[in-house]
């Protein structure tokens, strides 16, 4: 059925119709005519306070939800502080539809008022973006920005719509599907491979599993799990890739990398078969692949070809979706040869748990604590620094997950994502671990908290410096300590209480768990001021 | 090492400026790029001369596929190429010397679009080595101008 409305009308229709339910913003002139429209629905919006922030709500909320996350933002400036969030979602490939007001379209190229050319600016951070120019095409446009953020490898994609188009009165009608003959992701895994592969793993004796991100996207975590027990091979995670098998399990040696555990570290560096699932090989998570691929036969199972070759050089590539592959591989699997002592082996080298019980907090038990005391599903939102690897070496996920913005590092994702995570299912504790400095990039938000009633949970690991930047100042500068102070914080606490949230400090380790359970027990937000010595090592 | 890679794209506002964007921030060496629309003017090819190892040929034809309004990318192989470009050159052409340059146009299989009293502009087609040759057996006649379009190719 066609009927005539306005474009930003319809802008609202085509969310509605993608079942979009909560949406990220912050409103301008030029995107005024969609925010117009959207007050007639029932599409929830939360306004942030910064728009870097609604990118990392609606990343948040897409990652939690498994659907495609929604930020706006108007024009110009608004359009560009969006920026650093969509490159943190395309770093970390979460789907995510990012839409702009721009200025009217016989004006464009003018340098007018709160113009910038946000298409440009992006490109490089996009999976794909669109200048609708012509008013007719955008429910297209719509259609095609959903199904290419949310297929294949999952990244975001912006539309840009002129003020005018948004006013300019078009036959509506929504696509029911899309054909796109320049984009087909494979999706099933090429049967000659899956055979190698399981010649490969016939011949193993110390096979590995590591596991990335792309795990998630995929909802591959069964599967993988499945694997490693029926054939009782190892696993390590990347730093995206933590949750995706519970931490507890005996297969389980831990996160490898820079900041990685000496278990999940010698397993890489010993293993004659690796078998990579969703996972880049970013330089964090191994820093020389070239002598990795040297010692050990390489499988690199991921959606995206350009990842497989371009950081380590593969001996079994397997293109298409992470479940899809795993289930075909575990109908073939080879008989199951006996891999005990190399497990073993590695599970030795699992970091032991002698936990301080009193005295100044350790980061790292403090961790430990929390995620004892966290639900089995909680959701923790690990920042950027030194938090982010005492969180993710030490918050234990059993069915929760671990969300951090692993690719580009941006420190001021915690509170932000944590909020889209908590709206995305509000029945799940989610938990922000930022530290002094990364808080005070997103402490605009616990308005937003405020305001829309989201009752997210923040610790904050104060130690009065950028921690992670002092501690290589210290090993690799001669203990020349350049702009790392945080002299000149705020008292947290106080902070926390001027918004009504209700805030605590916690000095000493013996008070730690009963200022955690304070933290989880509150219905509302609440935020955990963590004392933490500046000598505390990240590892 | 220098590949030819063809590359057929949407004819979309903004196609041009991702490839050569993402050339740019990835690093790859691009000698020559040319385009144009195809019979289909819904699409249109460009043909990319790349100058890298194996490694980067492989990584820019990946790269490339990435790209959404990208429909098909070619890495052709040198026997089975079929190149061609076209120069616009304006020589120096005093009238006791236009005999000579027009015996070398005409040996190389140029042909000669615009004559003034002191110039002679030709233009040639042919391959990328053939230009060059051109090119230096009119140096000695001075050369004021050239323009190329780069190279264009096809599988034979």
């Amino acid at each position: 059925m066609e009927k005539w409305v306005s474009c930003a009308q319809a802008m609202v229709k085509c969310l509605e119709e993608e079942k979009v339910q909560v949406v990220f913003g912050y409103p301008g002139a030029a995107i005024c005519p969609f925010y117009d429209e959207l007050s007639h629905s029932s599409i929830r919006h939360i306004l942030v306070r910064h728009e870097q922030c609604a990118g990392h709500a609606a990343s948040g909320y897409a990652r939690i939800k498994g659907e495609v996350g929604v930020c706006i933002a108007t024009s110009g400036p608004g359009a560009l502080n969006l920026i650093t969030a969509i490159a943190t979602a395309y770093m970390d490939s979460i789907p995510m539809v990012v839409l702009t007001g721009q200025v009217s379209s016989e004006l464009l190229g003018r340098d007018v008022f709160q113009e910038a050319d946000i298409t440009g600016s992006a490109e490089p951070f996009v999976k794909h973006s669109y200048l609708v120019k012509n008013a007719q095409e955008l429910p297209l446009v719509f259609k095609k920005a959903f199904y290419l953020a949310s297929t294949g490898r999952p990244g975001p994609v912006l539309i840009d719509v002129p003020v005018d188009v948004q006013q300019t009165k078009i036959k509506y009608a929504y696509p029911e599907s899309v054909e796109m003959r320049s984009y087909k992701p494979s999706i099933q895994g090429h049967p000659m491979q899956i055979k190698r592969v399981v010649e490969a793993l016939a011949k193993s004796e110390r096979p590995l599993i590591c596991a990335g991100g792309g795990v998630f996207p995929s909802g591959a975590q069964e599967e993988l799990v499945k694997l490693a027990e029926s054939l009782r091979i190892p696993v390590v995670t990347t730093m995206m890739g933590i949750g995706a098998i519970p931490s507890a399990h005996p297969l389980y040696m831990g996160m490898i990398g820079t900041h990685g555990v000496k278990s999940a570290n010698t397993a890489m560096h010993e293993s004659d078969l690796l078998i990579l699932i969703g996972a880049r090989v970013g330089d964090r998570a191994v820093v020389s692949p070239s002598l990795l691929s040297k010692r050990t036969k390489i499988v690199h199972i991921d959606i995206d070809p350009a990842e497989i070759g371009k950081n380590v050089t593969t001996h079994i590539p397997l293109v298409g979706d992470a479940k899809i592959i795993l289930s075909q591989l575990l109908e073939q699997l080879p008989p199951v040869a006996d891999y005990t002592s190399w497990t073993q082996r590695l599970a030795a080298l699992r970091p032991g748990r002698q936990d301080a019980v009193s005295g100044a907090i350790d980061p790292k038990a403090f961790m430990r604590e929390l995620s004892a005391q966290c639900d089995d599903d909680a959701v923790v939102v690990a920042d950027v620094g030194q938090n982010q690897i005492w969180t993710a070496n030490h918050f234990a996920i059993r069915k929760g997950r671990f969300l951090t913005s692993g690719g580009m590092g941006t420190m001021g994702y915690s509170i932000p994502a944590a909020v889209g995570a908590k709206l995305a299912d509000p029945s799940r504790q989610v938990i922000a671990v930022c530290g002094d400095g990364s808080f005070q990039m997103q402490m605009m938000e616990l308005a937003t908290m405020c305001q829309h009633d989201v009752p997210v949970k923040i610790v904050v690991m104060r130690n009065g410096a950028l921690g992670m930047v002092r501690e290589l100042q210290k090993k690799s500068y001669g203990d020349n300590l350049v702009a790392v102070s945080l002299d000149g914080s705020p008292d947290f606490v106080r902070l926390a209480q001027a918004y009504g949230i209700p805030a605590r400090r916690v000095e000493r380790m013996e008070d730690t768990g009963e200022a955690i359970a304070a933290l989880l027990a509150a219905d509302t937000p609440y935020l955990l001021e963590c004392v933490v010595p500046a000598d505390e090592p990240t590892l | 090492m220098k590949h030819t890679i063809t590359v057929l794209v949407e004819n979309n506002a903004g196609v041009l400026a991702r490839i050569s964007g993402l050339f740019a921030r990835r690093g790859f060496n691009i000698d020559s790029l040319a385009v144009g629309v195809t019979d289909n003017p819904d699409t249109s090819r460009m043909t990319i001369i790349v100058n890298g190892d194996d490694y980067t040929v492989e990584q820019v034809e990946k790269q490339l596929n990435k790209l959404i309004d990208v429909i098909k990318v070619k890495t052709l192989r040198n026997e089975e190429l079929l190149s061609r470009e076209l120069m616009l050159i304006k020589i120096d052409a005093p009238p006791q010397k236009r005999s000579e340059i027009l015996d070398i146009i005409a040996l190389m299989g140029g042909k000669v679009s615009d004559v003034t009293r002191s110039t002679i502009t030709v233009e040639i087609s042919d391959t990328p080595e053939r230009l060059n040759t051109f090119e230096e057996l009119l140096r000695p006649y001075k050369i004021k101008e050239t323009a190329r379009t780069g190279v264009i190719a096809m599988q034979k």
